[in-house]
């Protein structure tokens, strides 16, 4: 059981606003690359409500998928 | 898709039919989606915020803008003018126009003019023509804006929008088109024409709803553009001032979603077309009307009378006979849905010489068959040969 619980750390892309969130939504699901539309977790804060959490490995391709296409207001480490 | 006998030719007010993708996705909408989008992050919000995502995308690409966050929504092409004309302009400003223009554009800035905005009218030809160089000659030290309509409502003239952006672009000057009677009838390419602000609606040519329209804002330019409504966006709330970014700044209140729905929709059936396929077949249906009506004695058809420099709008009248008389007997008695008057461009009238009795509007849509064309041409025929003995 301990193994299955193997931590996978996530990071989060957070928004100035929805528009943008779902805009970054299209153009990773457009590249293929997993993520997930979640509320901004409590710690963190947003202009926006929602944020795209996506796999810690994934960060570098994410920043250029989404560089100059989508306003980015920040990007954290869960 | 078409359910009743009438022919239908009032497409420059309402288009109809409509795809039946329009009402399918806004019936999906209200039946299993409902939600606000971008007001919380739950499975139904964020549908119907990828809803109104999905639009702008299609909007975007039929424009050919680059970023669809470019694109806000408004209630209408009426609001859209509005928000440019009004957000744009300040006293002391200069703003050149046509005397082609719909009360759209006039009104807004007949109403700016008594807060200090001085405004030029560029007359057209009788014809509706529009020169670029006589714009570019109206061009003063103070001139913040030209605004023009793509094709005029009243008989289907096309701007030389290309011309006019490209000058307005040299001389540092604002560039909005009233995009009401073209948006998804005839190419638009928001970087090719040099277009600042593009305000379209979506019930007519991009075959959507009545009450939903847009504003295309070009890049960096929500800088110099008041919004005309401020209030809750879903962003920023903890903030007591309206947000900067887009489309939150043009975008207050729970927005028309079902609407957008449909005009998504409606747009995407465009793409799939291909605006090429539309403005051929529209162009075919115009020149039919065009020859036809002008072969019958006693009618003047007005504007250029050249199917390849109009959209799918065709003015005319029957001497001393009355064109809200004419409208009534082609609905009648033949079942045609026409228009009559001064299609709220009084300006417009005045240029081509029809104010203020004003023409019978016939307006053909992606829909109108040829059969149906040749059919108002007899109808037409018809009343005219009639009020010709009575006479």
């Amino acid at each position: 059981m301990a193994k299955e619980k193997q931590a996978t750390s996530y990071g989060v892309v957070l928004f100035q606003s929805i528009s943008s969130a779902l805009r970054a939504e299209k153009l990773l699901k457009t590249e293929g690359i997993a993520y997930k539309l979640i509320p901004v977790p409590r710690h963190l804060s947003s202009d926006c409500g929602v944020c795209i959490r996506f796999l810690a490995e994934n960060e570098p391709q994410i920043r250029k998928v989404l560089a100059s296409k989508v306003e980015i207001q920040s990007i954290c480490v869960l | 898709m078409k359910e009743s006998d009438v022919i239908y030719l009032d497409n420059a007010a309402s288009s109809w039919p409509k795809p039946d993708a329009t009402w399918q996705a806004m019936e999906h909408f209200m039946r299993s989606i409902g939600a606000n989008p971008g007001r919380s992050g739950h499975r139904l919000s964020i549908e119907a915020g990828r809803i109104l995502m999905d639009a702008r995308e299609v909007l975007a690409e039929l424009f050919c803008a680059e970023d669809p966050l470019r694109i806000c929504f408004v209630k209408n092409a009426t609001e859209a003018l509005n928000l440019a004309i009004c957000g744009i302009l300040r006293p002391g400003d200069h703003c050149i126009t046509s005397s082609m223009e719909h009360n759209s554009v006039m009104r807004p800035l007949r109403a700016l003019e008594r807060t200090g905005v001085e405004v030029t009218v560029v007359p057209c030809s009788p014809q509706g023509e529009l020169d670029p160089r006589a714009i570019e000659k109206a061009i003063k030290k103070k001139t913040r804006l030209i605004v023009t309509t793509h094709a005029s409502n009243v008989v289907g003239t096309l701007m030389p929008i290309s011309e006019i952006g490209k000058i307005a672009g040299e001389h540092g000057v604002f560039f909005c088109i009233d995009a009401a009677q073209t948006a998804g009838a005839y190419p638009i390419d928001v970087k090719k024409m040099h277009i600042d602000l593009l305000a379209f609606t979506g019930h007519k040519s991009l075959y959507g709803p009545q009450g939903i329209g847009g504003l295309y804002i070009r890049e960096g330019l929500e800088v110099d553009l008041e919004p005309l409504m401020r209030g809750g966006t879903g962003s920023r709330s903890e903030f007591q001032e309206q947000p900067d970014f887009m489309p939150d700044k043009y975008e207050s209140g729970t927005p028309n979603t079902v609407g957008v729905a449909g005009l998504g929709a409606g747009a995407r059936f465009i793409l799939t077309q291909g605006v090429a396929r539309i403005r051929a077949k529209e162009q075919r249906l115009t020149r039919m009307l065009i020859e036809g009506l002008g072969s019958i004695p006693g009618i003047s058809v007005y504007g250029c009378r050249d199917a390849e420099r109009q959209v799918a709008i065709v003015s005319f009248a029957i001497h001393d006979l009355s064109p809200s008389e004419i409208t009534m007997e082609l609905d009648e008695e033949f079942g045609i849905m026409s228009r009559p008057g001064l299609h709220c461009a009084p300006a417009a009238h005045q240029t081509i010489g029809t104010f203020s009795q004003g023409t019978v509007r016939l307006s053909a849509g992606y829909f109108t068959t040829e059969e149906e064309i040749a059919s108002t041409v007899v109808a037409v025929e018809n009343i005219t040969a009639r009020f010709r003995k009575q006479g």
